[in-house]
């Protein structure tokens, strides 16, 4: 269970936000709304540890999250702006050295089948640089196919998406959801996930 | 699906990193060619005077390779920090250090082991005796990691300043100093007849000091980078 008080954020001398407090229990689900510049990202950046925040703690089932360290990012999975992908590599290889990184070991065949469910049949072995824009972010959230992660912090995913590949994130969310885990995006494009309450908090 | 060990992370990101090295080659020769250049300037430079070349041999080589691991330091962690590698890195589930140090080991094979590889040929340039060679050969093996290591430390502090490269040598070069004299003090010693242990020893104790240290040092400069 993530619990964040009264956080607050600051960039220079400009406060984003300051005494922000929320819980979020397994299976919830909340959107992090506000205009450009609000610091939707910086907050999600804070969860993950980029960010120290000015004031305020973020505690993981009870611990502080920067006591807990590599025991909280285990549970973590971030999708940033930035896809974290290599041109050189083939999206194969791309997935399978991401998912190694947090700590799972993926063999070819899992790895295949995952892009393939992104829609990515017949590509999985072009080097990224081949790929168009909304492809490589297929390839970025894959991810979310092999994670055994419990909080989900998705920064814009549906930037650069089809309609198909939205709607298979949504699908992607709602098993999230349904295996008790939390997840906890921005978006600027509408995200509906079928059955479940949407929360949502504005950052001004 | 399993979940992976400390040394698994650590295989995973030194293949990762060859592997990117191996598809970007031009990256890789740059240095190794800028290395042999400087060193066989040098004879061309001061002319064939044996003496002399034989002793400034060893001051030249590991001048030339600290400079040309200057070159790829820029790299080290910047491609990693603009897609956002970085970030994932950091949410390993292993410590940052552990990642910092594969892609420390990494860096040097890609741009370390073959400057040492290549010194002795170009010590034959300098008329070097096979003794002070392999005197050479071994200082280069211990002390290239090093100047991977405590680059790594400065290339975390530049990541994603302007003009970074230039701060980057800046901040290095004289915490390599050391290696440098004992680099070259060891060859001296053998070219004059007295043991080159101790400095070999030294530098075998910098190498260890590196290896505990830098990691560590080099991750928390990361992460401050990141902010």
């Amino acid at each position: 269970m993530l619990e964040v008080s009264n956080l607050a954020c600051s960039r220079g001398d400009h406060r984003l936000f300051s005494g922000l407090s929320f819980a979020l229990h397994p299976g919830q689900i909340m959107q992090v709304q506000g205009a450009n510049g609000s610091g939707k990202t910086s907050l999600l950046r804070m969860l993950c540890g980029f960010m120290m925040p000015d004031e305020g703690a973020i505690s993981w089932c009870g611990g502080n999250t920067r006591d807990l360290e590599e025991d909280y990012y285990a549970e973590v999975l971030y999708l940033g702006h930035l896809n974290a992908i290599k041109d050189e590599l083939s999206a194969l290889e791309n997935l399978r050295i991401s998912v190694g990184l947090s700590g799972i070991e993926l063999d070819e065949k899992e790895a295949l089948a995952a892009l393939r469910r992104m829609g990515l049949r017949g590509r999985e072995r072009l080097p990224t640089k081949v790929l168009s824009q909304g492809q490589r972010r297929r390839v970025a959230l894959a991810r979310l196919l092999v994670s055994d992660a419990k909080l989900w912090i998705l920064d814009e995913p549906l930037t650069a998406l089809d309609v198909g590949a939205v709607a298979l994130i949504q699908e992607l969310i709602a098993e999230h959801l349904a295996r008790q885990g939390i997840v906890i995006f921005t978006t600027h494009q509408p995200l509906q996930v079928a059955g479940v309450e949407m929360r949502s908090l504005s950052l001004s | 699906m399993k979940k992976s060990s400390m040394l698994d992370l650590l295989v995973l990101v030194i293949r990762r990193d060859l592997v990117l090295a191996m598809r970007r080659r031009a990256d890789v020769l740059t240095t190794l060619i800028f290395f042999v250049m400087v060193v066989s300037l040098f004879p061309l430079g001061v002319g064939p005077e044996m003496d002399m070349l034989r002793k400034m041999a060893a001051g030249v080589l590991w001048v030339a390779a600290l400079l040309s691991s200057m070159l790829s330091l820029g790299r080290l962690f910047s491609a990693d920090y603009l897609d956002g590698t970085l970030e994932q890195m950091m949410l390993a589930p292993q410590s940052l250090s552990m990642l910092v140090l594969g892609k420390m080991a990494a860096h040097w094979m890609v741009s370390g082991l073959p400057l040492v590889l290549m010194a002795p040929v170009l010590g034959l340039q300098f008329d070097m005796p096979v003794q002070a060679l392999g005197v050479l050969i071994i200082g280069l093996l211990l002390g290239t990691p090093i100047l991977s290591m405590v680059g790594a430390i400065g290339a975390a502090l530049t990541l994603g300043l302007r003009g970074g490269g230039v701060l980057l040598s800046l901040l290095v070069l004289p915490l390599c100093i050391p290696v440098l004299i004992f680099g070259t003090g060891a060859v001296e010693a053998v070219s004059t007849g007295l043991s080159a242990v101790s400095h070999l020893s030294l530098l075998g104790a910098l190498l260890v000091l590196a290896l505990v240290f830098t990691p560590w040092v080099t991750a928390q400069a990361l992460r401050i980078s990141m902010e």
